[in-house]
């Protein structure tokens, strides 16, 4: 099944065009890796799909993005994102507690009851692996958490929300190996219920948990197929030389 | 001695020289007005009325008076300052109109005190009709002190950093429900710092209170809002210069009064500062 489809989309900041004529679309229950350099359009891209690209004053757009065949654009806003949940590069805790953190959503969407944030931020807590860590100290400042911590916290809380499809905006740069391993797991195990974008910029990690890649550069859409095919047998050069590690 | 060395020595010297000469006045001011007002302070001076034509008994009344036009000021203020500071920060678009808004923030900080006593006259005590009266003199100060709270809270607002507006944005918060739980919460220390600064220059501003509320002489508290009221500047000023052989003790213990209030005001403030910050989590 289609998830989610762009329909020649252009996008501009002021007179940079960052987004040139991108078509794709993502299936549902698929991890698609985002791959390209810096200034690729590759966050655009992601920052697009839950319509974050608009608070830039400067932000201009042609072409349609649509949501189970839905212009995201005649979608409720606040709808839209708790359908399409976010994590972002840096782990960005809110400064309240583990558990407001996680229930934060679920509370603005109207849930008032105690009993029921709590259970609700229990098991985004459990899908995260990070409950048994934090389950104790419920209470504490998010901001006392590790780094790997801190991320696993920031899925827990997209999670919670129930969204449909999460993306991840770089989601391991800020990580060491062994925390970037635990996201990683936390992220094939989430694919069985929730479609998945990825952006990375580390081409390994793409290879590793993505079931297609695509290929951005200078803002285009160079290529988009399953990953083995990407990382063997590429069908544009621009694509061999970047998984080669010749630019980029 | 090294060139390099002496040429440090002297600006160090320089540097530290300035930071004194901000101290020894701030600390005269403070020893003198302490040396010769303490003697006045007394159980009576703070709590009765002026009597012998203002050369004794207390400053009850103009105490009072102060405190309910700060009070007054602020009520006032405090929402409409806010609320325009989170409408600049959060929802205007750059345009020529908000530029120009943002611009007549800046110049009516700079208008000068006595202006705003001659505008608070011709709106609130003539065109409204309120009189002279403490809703005239808190609405005269609460104008005064607008510029101040306004650029105060919306630097506060925008120190928050755009991450958390996009993390709680991305978890479909309403950007209203951003402000309010996530903005404005950690914004409230320097929103306080501009309301403190408020304070202090309301408590202590003349000329605005002159034509609008301040009374020369009263020796009663006032009954309603549309009652004058004598403030302790003004009192001050009248006991200093209009009213002959004051003794120098009364006029050092007025002054005293009103810097322990206003010190004691921004105490508060800074308390409920430091409660916020300690409770900040980043």
């Amino acid at each position: 099944m289609v998830k989610l489809e762009l329909h020649d989309l252009n996008i501009w900041f002021g007179a940079v065009q960052a987004l040139k004529a991108v078509n794709l679309e993502i299936q549902a229950n698929e991890i698609l890796s985002v791959i390209g350099p810096s200034n690729s359009g590759k966050t655009t891209f992601l920052r697009m799909l839950d319509r974050l690209n608009e608070l830039q004053p400067n932000f201009k757009m042609t072409g349609v993005v649509e949501l189970e065949r839905q212009d995201i654009r005649a979608i409720d806003i606040e709808e839209l994102r708790r359908r399409i949940g976010m994590v972002f590069a840096l782990p960005l805790p809110l400064p309240l507690s583990i558990l407001e953190n996680v229930a934060y959503g679920v509370r603005m969407h109207g849930e008032r009851r105690k009993n029921k944030l709590e259970a609700r931020a229990e098991e985004a807590l459990k899908q995260a692996y990070l409950w048994d860590e934090v389950k104790d100290r419920l209470d504490e400042s998010a901001f006392k958490l590790s780094g790997g911590q801190q991320q696993r916290l920031c899925i827990a809380r997209a999670l919670a929300v129930g969204p449909e499809v999460i993306l991840f905006d770089e989601p391991c740069s800020g990580l060491d190996p062994i925390s970037t391993a635990k996201v990683e797991d936390a992220m094939l195990e989430l694919k069985k219920k929730y479609t998945i974008v990825l952006v990375t910029n580390n081409v390994k990690q793409a290879a590793r948990v993505g079931d297609r890649t695509a290929f951005f550069l200078s803002g285009e859409l160079v290529e988009m197929d399953k990953t083995e095919k990407i990382f063997t047998a590429p069908a544009d050069a621009r694509t061999d030389g970047y998984i080669r590690g010749k630019f980029g | 001695m090294k060139n390099y060395k002496r040429s440090q020595n002297i600006a160090f010297f320089c540097l530290f020289l300035a930071t004194l000469l901000i101290v020894i006045p701030v600390g005269l001011i403070i020893v003198i007005i302490i040396q010769k007002g303490l003697p006045a302070i007394n159980w009576q001076f703070l709590t009765d009325i002026p009597r012998q034509g203002m050369r004794g008994g207390g400053i009850f009344p103009a105490i009072l008076g102060t405190l309910y036009l700060v009070l007054g000021a602020i009520i006032f203020a405090l929402p409409i300052g806010l609320l325009a500071a989170i409408y600049l920060s959060e929802y205007s678009k750059e345009n020529f109109l908000n530029r120009m808004v943002k611009l007549a923030i800046v110049n009516l900080a700079g208008v000068p005190s006595v202006v705003y006593g001659l505008f608070g006259l011709a709106l609130f005590v003539i065109f409204f009709k309120f009189g002279a009266s403490i809703l005239s003199g808190s609405l005269t100060l609460g104008i005064m002190i607008l510029p101040l709270i306004i650029t105060a809270s919306r630097e506060a607002l925008e120190s928050v950093p755009q991450s958390f507006r996009e993390v709680s944005l991305s978890l479909g918060a309403s950007k209203w429900q951003t402000i309010r739980h996530i903005v404005l919460p950690n914004a409230i220390p320097g929103i306080l710092t501009g309301t403190i600064l408020g304070l202090g220059r309301a408590a202590g501003e003349t000329a605005p209170i002159l034509f609008t509320v301040a009374a020369f002489y009263l020796p009663q508290l006032p009954h309603s809002i549309f009652d004058q009221v004598m403030a302790l500047p003004y009192h001050l000023y009248v006991i200093s210069t209009q009213v002959p052989n004051v003794d120098e003790k009364i006029r050092y213990g007025t002054a005293l009064v009103l810097l322990v209030l206003v010190l004691f005001m921004n105490l508060v403030a800074i308390i409920i500062r430091y409660k916020f910050r300690k409770k900040k989590k980043w």
